[in-house]
């Protein structure tokens, strides 16, 4: 059984944060082109899940999904990369931030059509049903995309086959500006499970143990029952939808309530209280997470200009193929 | 040997051959298919023949997910109308796996959208939406238009590394022909030659190329020769082939079984418009026969004008060629 290992969540979580904060800084500078969607305030629902995932179970996030990627254990040189826009990204600069796939650690990349990397999730579950591995993927989707028709479909496909895939509804309360109460017809989106004959769960989402829990517990259901899971992760982010988002949409006073949640914050407290961590400890953790991401930029930005070529571009477009060489009488 | 059954013969080497292929899609079990397509194969192959939930989009993103994992999935579309229900998974996703992964990830899938009218069935059962996906990079599009071609197209489609559109008739599936043993396994266009130095070339694809070689033939029994190409793979387009003949030939005509809107036709021309060679070599404009330009009607007698038609493509030909 996976054991909880409280150090190594606050080093993910500060990873994410800091990250996510020097991304806003790069393109707030003009630094970096084109947009991003930071999951500040968001990083329980990250790494809890990804620490309850063992290395060979599959994810696919979303398009908010540096969180879950560097959770995952791509390096942030490599995501720093993409939003470069250099060779060295993940997707070789093809992609940017919302498409950071890393083969090597079981993450297929995010879709950036909401909805649409759910039954691509399904399709690594069934792959994986059909190698009898006993791994398990993760479809990752938010409010927003739980109107989806492929996420209805989805969810059907996997109850009928039994396929092992954890539907992970990260709940954020805001599809871009659309509050989740007017567009779900319900008041928990797990409930929806119920239609699909499967198992499903609301949890607070900004608490980094209880994430880590309910997600290993609806891991070893799917591994155990061979059945698919919806797991409903209450969160909150603190910032925009994307990258110039004035949040006319929301109060402050319901961003101050939400702020008071910040799932880092509260856990170092919980960890001083509790006494499993020193100040002293936090703090040097907190430097050395935010001087490695500094360096990890430093080196992305140093080697930025090196991009593919056009003709490494063109030769993209297709993967080769070797039916010409096999005799098929 | 039918159309059909040797669809069905190549889905049945192929996944003998490779135990990554499988076929997902409705009713193709036990039902064997709509068109009876897939027939027995669930009796081989029991737990890779998947019937499916009316789920088009979720089956085919269920289809590229694990593709782009190694497995060669199969997908059949029941009628080629309903490619509307998967563009979200083949053009976002499918056909740009690759290159938006930076070559991470591929995605070898074959959809076989069964396509074409004069069968009674309505404007959203008779579509030839083969064009429509043309504009689409990263993925290729087969129109195999007899028996032999029909095999070892689709055994090229599954074993090609990237998804491809598999387009059959439906007017073809009971075709009567052979596999030919000695066809090059290739995805150029093929040439058919009716009588020597023709004075014309026809270019078509998909079941007009039966009308096609049938025109041929009445236009060599009157002592004109001509050759036929038959593009065989629409996407990539063989530029080249076409552009050898038109040079050779100048007098060019184009039949395919749709209106022009819908049809590859408009391709071909730009194809011939960007070879200055090939461009001067016309002795006239293209001549573009085929279907009106209508969504498909359902009255038998209306049906009729939505294909290419024999005698009319004829007629039409001596006048504008031949006067």
């Amino acid at each position: 059984m996976k054991k909880f290992n409280p150090a190594l969540a606050l080093e993910l979580m500060l990873l994410s944060r800091y990250f996510e904060e020097e991304t806003e800084r790069l393109f707030i500078s003009g630094v970096l082109h084109g947009t991003t969607h930071l999951a500040i305030g968001q990083e329980a629902s990250h790494v809890g899940l990804c620490m309850a995932l063992d290395k060979d179970d599959w994810i696919v996030p979303t398009h908010r999904c540096h969180g879950f990627t560097l959770s995952k254990g791509s390096s942030p040189f490599s995501m720093f990369s993409e939003m470069f826009g250099s060779r060295y990204g993940l997707a070789k600069g093809i992609g940017g931030s919302m498409h950071m796939p890393d083969l090597s650690h079981k993450n297929l990349g995010s879709s950036a059509v909401v909805g649409s990397g759910v039954p691509l999730a399904c399709g690594v579950g069934f792959y994986l049903k059909y190698k009898k591995l006993n791994n398990i993927s993760v479809a990752v989707f938010g409010d927003g995309a739980s109107s989806r028709g492929s996420v209805h479909e989805s969810m059907n496909l996997c109850s009928i086959w039994n396929l092992p895939v954890l539907f992970y509804c990260e709940n954020n309360l805001y599809g871009m500006s659309t509050y989740v109460g007017n567009a779900v017809s319900v008041k928990n989106i797990s409930t929806r499970a119920l239609s699909y004959s499967m198992e499903g769960e609301t949890i607070d989402g900004n608490n980094v143990e209880n994430v880590f829990d309910s997600s290993l517990k609806a891991i070893n259901y799917i591994k155990e029952k061979k059945k698919p899971y919806l797991l409903e992760v209450m969160t909150y982010r603190h910032k925009g939808h994307s990258k110039n988002d004035k949040r006319i949409y929301r109060t402050k006073e319901e961003e101050t309530y939400y702020l008071d949640k910040d799932p880092i914050v509260n856990f170092e407290k919980y960890l001083l209280e509790k006494k499993i961590m020193t100040e002293t400890e936090i703090k040097n953790m907190e430097k050395n997470c935010v001087s490695f991401i500094h360096e990890e930029r430093v080196k992305a930005e140093k080697l930025s200009s090196n991009i593919l070529s056009i003709k490494e571009l063109s030769d993209l477009v297709y993967a080769s193929s070797d039916y010409d060489s096999i005799s098929y009488n | 040997m039918t159309y059909r059954e040797a669809i069905r013969q190549a889905l049945f080497d192929e996944m003998a051959f490779d135990d990554n292929v499988f076929l997902i899609g409705e009713d193709i079990g036990l039902y064997g298919g709509c068109f009876k397509v897939t027939e027995g194969l669930i009796k081989s192959f029991p737990t890779r023949v998947l019937d499916t939930p009316v789920s088009e989009e979720a089956f085919t993103g269920l289809a590229v997910g694990s593709a782009m994992l190694g497995l060669r999935p199969v997908v059949e579309v029941m009628y080629a109308d309903f490619y509307t229900l998967i563009i979200d998974p083949l053009v976002n996703h499918a056909s740009k796996t690759h290159f938006m992964s930076g070559g991470m990830f591929s995605c070898p899938l074959v959809i076989r959208l069964p396509e074409g009218s004069g069968t009674g069935h309505g404007p959203q059962h008779t579509q030839s939406p083969q064009a429509v996906f043309f504009n689409e990079m990263g993925l290729k599009i087969f129109a195999p238009s007899n028996v032999s071609d029909a095999y070892y197209l689709l055994r090229m489609a599954i074993r090609d590394n990237n998804p491809v559109l598999f387009f059959e008739n439906k007017i073809l599936y009971d075709s009567v022909g052979k596999i030919d043993k000695k066809s090059n396994v290739s995805l150029k266009a093929k040439v058919y030659f009716f009588g020597k130095d023709p004075n014309l070339l026809i270019i078509s694809y998909s079941a007009a190329v039966q009308t096609s070689l049938k025109v041929a033939e009445r236009l060599k029994n009157k002592g004109i020769s001509s050759a036929v190409i038959d593009l065989r793979v629409l996407k990539p387009l063989d530029v080249k082939t076409i552009n050898q003949y038109v040079k050779k030939i100048g007098n060019v005509v184009i039949i395919q079984d749709a209106g022009k809107n819908l049809a590859m036709s408009s391709h071909i021309l730009s194809a011939i418009n960007s070879d200055k060679k090939a461009f001067d070599s016309l002795e006239k404009p293209v001549l573009v026969l085929g279907g009106i330009d209508t969504p498909v009607p359902f009255s038998k007698e209306l049906e009729k004008n939505i294909r290419a038609d024999e005698e009319n493509c004829y007629k039409k030909i001596i006048n504008e060629f031949f006067k």
